[in-house]
């Protein structure tokens, strides 16, 4: 059985990790793996179609972590990347991290290992932005609610660090892009997908949602962002390398600029 | 769920802008070092790394919000724009504001926490315990767990200072004046033992904590971030040595987490300092950074890019360039034997790349494409090492001709500041 195959999954994270585990179990000579909604055929490949197994899917994750904290990390985070081709390059890696004895993960002289790892830093760097650029606005609900649209898929990345941080107040954040939020309702996190109408960008228009106290934080917000400038020393590339113009619409302090 | 009524929000407002434009010339923004955790589902906690939530139109980083209690004060230091004798509007918060501020920035993911400064009122010890109060209502009544920066006021007791170190994650007294005779000069109020008794008071604790913690686990923490100082650059007619001595001094004496540098910004007319209009230092503040990296993550010792010899910075290159310019007698070293120090060393391997060098080559023997794709500057680097590869830069160049090319090839963001100098290299 040497001719290669197309495996489909179905786009989430254990469906990508039960691909691999049947790949290796059952010697595959993997030519690609796609998300069923992508379906790209080649010339001679036949397809196969992953059910998630969450067994399975398990197995493969325990197997990577034992090799190395690090590189279950890296695999995780590039996998959200939801860069193009990723779940070949990752099979790849996997495969190189569980054929070499030990610390491969650190053989920055092989490509697909120095890949793998810039994405990783990446989507590293773009989970700390979010923790850093969620802005919340307190709802006549009582719910700190706030939009996020990033790069990669780091809502999973970054619903720990505000669930221990903000554990005495409900919290939403939502992804703008990818649909979908984590809601956090005093117990536990869970996810949400919600029908705006209109999505609640800091903007120069008030909304029906907030009382008027959130406009009066806001302000002293943006007073005190003002404040701290000082003029003899200005550099805006410095500051636009620090926060890309593609945040400013999410903070209140920039919404003059957009 | 407090929040301002209209007529307070007014004047709450004023205050902010008078108190936080004041507090702005204190440059440390750090919210890292800390990892206090949540306690009995309360706010916050503190992240380990820091998180900057905004950038000022300087590119420094916002993480905290940094304020003054006060800026009335019975000093009259040359250097600074809350001196008694300048004609400025003065504001008092009062502890609740500051208190009430904090948590709803907090609660919006403006802020990591609070930076609290002060002008001196009435005395220093009066002051210090005004402080101490903020962060205690913070940590005690809100359960807040955020960071707290607290300012250890010049001339406070030893006292307040322990009771400060149980509240807050860091503490800092600034020096700003890196010399005694300059501080005589400029700050003829305050002595210089002002400033150096909290700090040892400080340290004194931080070890007593750290040796405590080991035989009783519960030992109430004291300031997790350790402490930090600032000096202000081109007010007193220094020199780089006499900054980066003094530096290092701080850094061992009192086991400073951080030294600051801060070039001056003339606030008011002085016939001891430079006058209004004289620009900022911004390129001489980048080197002593630099310098300041090298000494605390390269192994450098101070005396080897600071001394009798070179008591100033070169402006046009970076300090380690320039050392390695002076002392070609260590190089090329061989990439893929060299000692961690010594691949340190090279100009355009930064630490993140030596690490990964280091591992790399436990695989294969590495060569140019191997680095490059590691992120070594090669355009540098190339001048100082050797790799596996038949190719490397046999001519016999001088430091002047090496840095020649090296400036023709880099951009840099200061270049206008020095072209003149290049025009000899065309």
């Amino acid at each position: 059985m040497n001719s290669s195959k197309i495996l489909i999954y179905d786009g989430s994270f254990n469906g990508f990790l039960t691909a691999v585990f049947v790949a290796f179990e059952e010697k595959i000579n993997v030519a690609d793996i796609q998300q069923n909604n992508q379906c790209q055929s080649g010339l001679f490949s036949e397809t196969q179609t992953i059910f998630t197994n969450v067994e399975k899917a398990k197995r493969v994750w325990n197997g990577i972590r034992n090799k190395s904290h690090n590189a279950i990390t890296n695999v995780y985070f590039s996998f959200l990347s939801e860069a193009e081709g990723i779940e070949l390059i990752l099979y790849s890696y996997i495969q190189k991290l569980m054929i070499a004895k030990n610390g491969k993960q650190l053989d920055y002289s092989d490509g697909i290992v120095l890949r793998i790892n810039q994405l990783a830093r990446s989507v590293g760097r773009e989970k700390h932005r979010m923790e850093a650029f969620v802005r919340f606005q307190l709802t006549k609900d009582n719910i700190y609610f706030a939009n996020i649209e990033p790069d990669f898929n780091v809502l999973p990345l970054i619903s720990k660090h505000f669930r221990n941080r903000y554990a005495d107040q409900q919290w939403l954040i939502y992804d703008v892009k990818r649909k979908y939020g984590i809601f956090y309702n005093m117990e536990h996190v869970e996810l949400v997908s919600l029908n705006l109408k209109e999505v609640h960008f800091n903007k120069i228009h008030r909304s029906d949602a907030f009382l008027n106290e959130e406009y009066d934080y806001q302000s002293l917000w943006n007073d005190y962002f003002k404040s701290t400038h000082i003029k003899s020393r200005i550099n805006k590339k410095l500051h636009t390398q620090h926060v890309p113009k593609r945040y400013w619409k999410y903070l209140s302090e920039k919404k003059q600029a957009v | 769920m407090e929040y301002f009524q209209v007529m307070n929000f007014e004047r709450i407002r004023e205050k902010l802008n008078i108190l936080a434009d004041a507090a702005k010339y204190d440059v440390s923004c750090a919210s890292s070092g800390s990892d206090r955790t949540n306690k009995n589902k309360g706010l916050g906690n503190a992240s380990r790394m820091g998180i900057c939530h905004s950038y000022t139109e300087d590119g420094r980083c916002i993480s905290l919000l940094k304020i003054l209690l006060t800026n009335h004060c019975i000093f009259d230091c040359a250097y600074c724009v809350t001196r008694k004798s300048n004609d400025v509007k003065r504001a008092a918060f009062k502890i609740q504001e500051v208190v009430d501020l904090t948590i709803n920035f907090y609660r919006r993911n403006y802020i990591e926490g609070l930076f609290l400064s002060s002008g001196i009122f009435k005395n220093p010890d009066y002051t210090m315990e005004r402080l101490i109060a903020v962060a205690k209502r913070l940590r005690e009544e809100e359960n807040f767990n955020g960071y707290i920066h607290l300012k250890s006021i010049p001339g406070a007791s030893d006292e307040l200072m322990y009771q400060a170190g149980l509240y807050a994650d860091r503490l800092s007294v600034n020096i700003e004046v890196p010399t005694i005779s300059g501080l005589q000069l400029l700050a003829p109020d305050k002595k210089h033992e002002d400033f150096t008794k909290p700090m040892l008071k400080v340290k004194n604790e931080l070890l007593r904590f750290k040796n405590e913690q080991k035989v009783i686990k519960s030992t109430p923490k004291y300031a997790p971030a350790g402490q930090s100082t600032q000096m202000i650059v081109g007010a007193s007619g220094e020199t780089d040595k006499d900054i980066m001595y003094s530096a290092t001094y701080y850094y061992r004496k009192f086991l400073m987490k951080r030294v600051y540098y801060s070039g001056y910004v003339p606030v008011a007319e002085d016939s001891r300092l430079p006058s209004i209009g004289t620009q900022v230092p911004m390129l001489r503040e980048n080197r002593l950074y630099q310098t300041d990296w090298l000494l605390r993550f390269y192994g450098f010792a101070v005396n080897e890019i600071l001394n009798k010899e070179h008591p100033n910075l070169d402006m046009d290159v970076d300090p380690k360039l320039s050392w390695a310019l002076r002392n070609l007698h260590h190089f090329p070293i061989d990439v893929n034997k060299a000692s961690k120090e010594m691949l340190a060393r090279v100009p355009g391997i930064g630490m993140q790349s030596v690490g990964k060098i280091l591992h790399a080559r436990k695989f294969r023997k590495l060569s140019w494409d191997h680095l490059k794709k590691i992120g070594v500057a090669l355009n540098r680097a190339k001048y100082f090492m050797i790799c596996n590869s038949r190719h490397w830069e046999r001519r016999d160049l001088d430091a002047d001709k090496i840095k020649g090319m090296i400036l023709q090839t880099s951009k840099g963001k200061f270049r206008k500041q020095y072209s003149q100098q290049l025009q000899l290299f065309n």
